[in-house]
């Protein structure tokens, strides 16, 4: 349980942080550590290098822009949960943010790490997703910035390339009702399934390899659970429906 | 980095963990280390004043932060923080291997809610495990703590 040999690096500005990412292979960034260092502990993931980007202050803002809300790489989830402007502009994501583990794991775990983590059942990525929002990416090459819908690819696997830094997510201002709500064996477990909601928008998150887009109207249409020894696909299409008419009603 | 309030070297082997660099380098052993995954809670220390898992924590990360764990609680003034009162008083531990996370967990919570709601108790240590008492005395025992550190 203690974490393979990697080489450390603390680069000072993110530009030092990109050209690390360009040019090292087997290169991992470490921003919050909540899901990599449980995953170097298990060496269940053995990068030869950590790009640690904690002491990136230009990463560490919450800013309005493009009639949204931007949150950079390195801004913890205990932050962004109380931040007045996001429970103005953007009231699901502090919502969500209740939801994510617990509030010790979340004084360290930052938004932009859980999307780019990518976890099936994160309620980050399903609120990113059902707000429409984006991320930004950078690299040596340059700036792209990526829709929620062409983000996430598979369970922990999005578009984001080796030498790519995610800077900040953007998410746009809602005036509608917003809900989340989610289903887990113990508090702070991740999901066997949930629903977030923005407006007429809906997003299912826990059952299939990613955040999906569903209709309210008919949500487990297409769904196909995988089967799994605490959580049948019957129970989950279950769930499913509860959660989502929970949702819709708020 | 300042633990306790003391000035202590920089950890030079990279995938130290904090909690090791706590428990082996500094001998500061009341920091208990558990899962190593970050589930348990036991190894709660404070890090500039909030709480955190050290397990999850590489020791060089530390570099020019304030850290405060389970040693740092009692003063010689008051050797034992109203939190460590409150969880005597109580019975709020039996073989104690959890302990010392939950009282850092618990004098950060009340530093934020000092009159909190049963609700917000069971939430604010939602994420530390017992395996010996269950959770009604240390539910208590966080009311009791949050009674004494107003009277102090």
């Amino acid at each position: 349980m203690k974490p393979p040999v990697f080489e450390y690096h603390a680069p000072a500005s993110v530009g030092e942080a990109i050209s690390l990412l360009g040019s090292l292979a087997e290169a991992k960034v470490l921003a919050g550590g909540q899901s990599l260092v449980p995953l170097l502990n298990f060496r269940l993931a053995r990068p030869a290098h950590l790009v640690d980007i904690n002491r990136l202050a230009e990463l560490t803002k919450i800013y309005e822009r493009d009639g949204g809300v931007a949150v950079g790489a390195v801004v913890r989830q205990a932050e962004a949960e109380v931040d007045p402007l996001l429970r103005e502009r953007c009231p699901l994501l502090p919502l969500a943010l209740r939801l994510v583990a617990h509030p010790v794991i979340r004084n360290r775990g930052t938004v932009c790490g859980s999307l780019a983590h990518a976890d099936p059942a994160s309620e980050l990525c399903a609120a990113l997703l059902v707000l429409d929002g984006r991320v930004t990416a950078r690299s040596q090459r340059g700036e792209r910035v990526i829709a929620a819908a062409d983000f996430f690819r598979g369970t922990m696997d999005s578009v984001l390339e080796p030498d790519e830094l995610l800077t900040e997510a953007w998410f746009p201002a809602t005036a509608g009702p917003v809900a989340i709500a989610e289903e887990a064996r113990r508090h702070g477990d991740f999901a066997l399934a949930g629903a977030a909601r923005a407006g007429d928008r809906l997003a299912l998150f826990g059952v299939a390899t990613r955040p999906l887009l569903a209709d309210p109207a008919d949500p487990t249409r297409g769904l196909e659970p995988s089967s799994e020894p605490e959580c049948s696909p019957d129970f989950r299409l279950h769930l499913v429906k509860v959660l989502v008419e929970r949702v819709m009603q708020a | 980095m300042i633990v306790n309030g003391i000035e202590r070297p920089e950890a030079s082997d990279p995938r130290r963990l904090l909690s090791d660099y706590l428990r082996h380098d500094l001998g500061l052993t009341g920091t208990h280390v558990g899962c190593e995954h970050g589930v348990c809670g036991c190894c709660t220390i404070l890090f500039d004043g909030r709480p955190v898992r050290s397990c999850l924590l590489l020791a060089v990360q530390a570099r020019g932060h304030e850290l405060a764990t389970v040693e740092g609680l009692a003063q010689p003034e008051a050797p034992m923080h109203p939190v460590q009162q409150a969880f005597k008083e109580c019975h709020g531990l039996q073989c104690g291997f959890c302990t010392p996370g939950f009282l850092m967990a618990t004098v950060a919570f009340l530093r934020e809610f000092p009159d909190p709601s049963d609700a917000e108790i069971a939430d604010a240590i939602a994420g530390n495990l017992c395996r010996c008492t269950g959770y009604a005395n240390i539910r208590r025992s966080v009311r009791r703590a949050a009674e004494l550190s107003r009277q102090a």
